[in-house]
């Protein structure tokens, strides 16, 4: 198994164009995902008994295999882009719901108690205590639902879109591997940089949790 | 039934028949009528489970009586907004209770922040209260986490006080720290009290604690039930009934000594000797033990003339130390002095620490038996023929020695 450099060569702007259409595509998943799981998640944390239903129900979403759902979008979306969206999105929302959930639960009563009794009100305590002390354990859900859309993206070819997953199916038709190495190669380093990025950006937005020279 | 009427100033804070039941039927404070006046301390005392922290809760309506009223300067707090009641009032919650993600400034900026101040005016408030409670200004960027203990309590203390709230809640504040910590910041509180006259509710369940900080204590018993409510001295020599007596514990004379200044002993001149005398004209006449002081007139030990060495000065002398004592200080720490004094006499200075003259043994013992009995007397007087328990005191607290 050799691989065609030159192939490569000829086709970097190809390339490229998959690479971004490919992170576009996971990244506005998660985003999405995170949109729908904060309020579920609130809502999760705050009313126990709807709690085990908001969590299985995203547990059971999880179980329906992919093909499934493309095919299940179809009418509703056709062969489009927003059909691999909406299939990724619902599969973020099993580890973004639950880490939202963990993360609020982690929240110190102590710390909440606090702010009520300084006369802060519920949803500015929300906003300005518990989500930015949820952060770390909702950003651990963020890097793994990232990773996991990125690799996901590829079954998307099934509808005719999937960003380098579309290499794949280009190099197993032709029997030809370069391109099948080259997205395997490139799936992998955007999961590496967007996962370094998140880390980043964890550092940034929780700057309570580093270490400093007292 | 009212069992505590100051004689002076304004009522800030009325519990007018109290009752708290938790859904799951546990009665946590029952038919609580209490009133604490404007400015001082009032320490909530008992063994866990009664009553003493939801009594303090529902001061700021963190938790909410199920009959009776509550009322904070005038104001029934049931008819005001919760959020706005306890932005009003300050809270100092068991182990600081400060939010981990917010530097020390911003935690004490939290209430100004919320009563709308700006940002620069709650931050310039902050850094002043920094200083108040003994913390340095680099402290101001530091998170929780990165500070000890004591510490993080002086800034739970700064962030209460940041909207100046003339009443102060503090819930068992010093129970996580050291023995040592949790002194310095009684002290620093009784201080900043001194300063500041706030009206504060303490709680505890350290009855040491209570008399050293209290101006008033109320002592709770299982089932939140009030069983005396009266200033330290007055609860230590008349207690109240038995379970009283045994939540102030045997030593209870001793704390009573505690709150007995020395200022009313006499002193006799006393017979010192500079550090620079030489040891070889000393006369014994004056007694074995002779006080040795500094340049400055302080106290460096006393001397035993039956045991001078050949040569050298006083200074040089071996000296068996002498903790002298000020006016301020109390009748327990004469008394301790008196058992580590080898002289029989305690040394007493001024308050620059200059020797003013020595007490014998025998009047300090003199003196604590007074003031014991002048306490009971005192106790005995003002429960009134009518009163069914000596639980009306109209006492005056006595100065507090330091």
């Amino acid at each position: 198994m050799t691989i065609d450099w030159s192939w490569i060569g000829d086709h970097t702007d190809d390339l490229t164009t998959l690479s971004v259409s490919h992170l576009q595509a996971a990244l506005t998943a998660v985003f999405l995902g995170l949109l729908i799981s904060l309020p579920l998640a609130v809502v999760a944390h705050r009313i126990r008994p709807l709690r085990g239903l908001l969590l299985g129900l995203s547990n059971v979403l999880f179980t329906i295999p992919s093909i499934a759902v493309f095919v299940l979008l179809l009418p509703v979306s056709g062969l489009t882009r927003t059909t691999t969206v909406i299939g990724l999105t619902i599969y973020t929302l099993v580890v973004l719901l639950r880490n939202t959930v963990e993360g609020l639960d982690s929240v110190p009563q102590k710390t909440k108690e606090a702010a009520k009794a300084m006369g802060t009100r519920p949803l500015r305590t929300l906003l300005t205590v518990e989500l930015p002390l949820a952060l770390p354990v909702i950003m651990a859900g963020v890097r793994i639902a990232t990773v996991m859309s990125i690799s996901l993206v590829s079954v998307a070819t099934y509808i005719g879109d999937g960003g380098l997953g579309q290499l794949f199916t280009d190099g197993f038709q032709r029997n030809f591997p370069t391109p099948v190495i080259a997205g395997v190669v490139l799936t992998l380093l955007l999961a590496l940089v967007a996962d370094a990025l998140l880390v980043a950006l964890q550092y940034v937005l929780t700057p309570w949790t580093r270490k400093r020279g007292a | 039934m009212t069992l505590y009427r100051p004689g002076k100033g304004h009522l800030m804070i009325q519990f007018d028949a109290v009752h708290k039941r938790f859904p799951n039927g546990t009665t946590a404070v029952h038919d609580l009528s209490l009133e604490m006046p404007e400015g001082g301390v009032t320490v909530l005392v008992g063994s866990s489970g009664c009553g003493k922290t939801t009594t303090l809760r529902m001061v700021n309506r963190m938790v909410e009586p199920t009959s009776g009223t509550i009322r904070v300067g005038g104001k029934d707090v049931l008819a005001q907004d919760a959020a706005e009641l306890r932005r009003s009032i300050g809270y100092v919650i068991q182990q600081a209770g400060l939010f981990p993600h917010r530097t020390v400034l911003d935690n004490i900026s939290t209430v100004p922040l919320l009563l709308g101040w700006g940002r620069r005016r709650a931050r310039a408030r902050a850094a002043e209260l920094l200083e108040t409670v003994g913390l340095a200004a680099d402290m101001g960027k530091r998170y929780p986490h990165q500070l000890s203990g004591g510490q993080q309590q002086r800034v739970g203390v700064a962030r209460a006080l940041a909207a100046d709230p003339p009443v102060l809640l503090m819930d068992e504040p010093f129970g996580a720290v050291d023995p040592v910590v949790r002194t310095q910041l009684q002290d620093e509180l009784l201080r900043l009290q001194k300063e500041l006259s706030k009206t504060i509710v303490f709680v505890t369940h350290d009855i040491d604690e209570a008399v050293r900080l209290g101006d008033r204590i109320a002592i709770f018993r299982t089932g939140g039930h009030l069983v005396q409510y009266a200033p330290p001295a007055e609860l230590l020599a008349h207690p109240a009934d038995d379970f009283v007596t045994d939540f102030l514990g045997a030593e209870r004379e001793l704390k009573l000594l505690s709150l007995t200044p020395l200022k009313d002993v006499p002193q006799a001149p006393a017979a010192t000797l500079p550090a620079d005398e030489p040891v070889s004209g000393i006369s014994r006449s004056d007694g074995r033990w002779r006080l040795v002081t500094s340049a400055a007139g302080g106290p460096l030990g006393w001397l035993d003339t039956d045991a001078l060495p050949t040569s050298g000065t006083t200074g040089e002398a071996p000296l068996r130390p002498a903790r002298a004592l000020r006016d301020t200080d109390s009748l327990l720490s004469a008394l301790n002095e008196t058992i580590a004094s080898p002289s029989g006499f305690v040394a007493r200075v001024d308050a620059d620490g200059t020797v003013t003259g020595v007490t014998a043994r025998e009047e300090i013992h003199a003196h604590a038996n007074a003031a014991h009995a002048a306490a009971g007397a005192a106790a005995a007087r003002t429960a009134g023929p009518d009163s069914t328990a000596p639980v009306t005191a109209t006492a005056t607290p006595a100065e507090r020695p330091a």
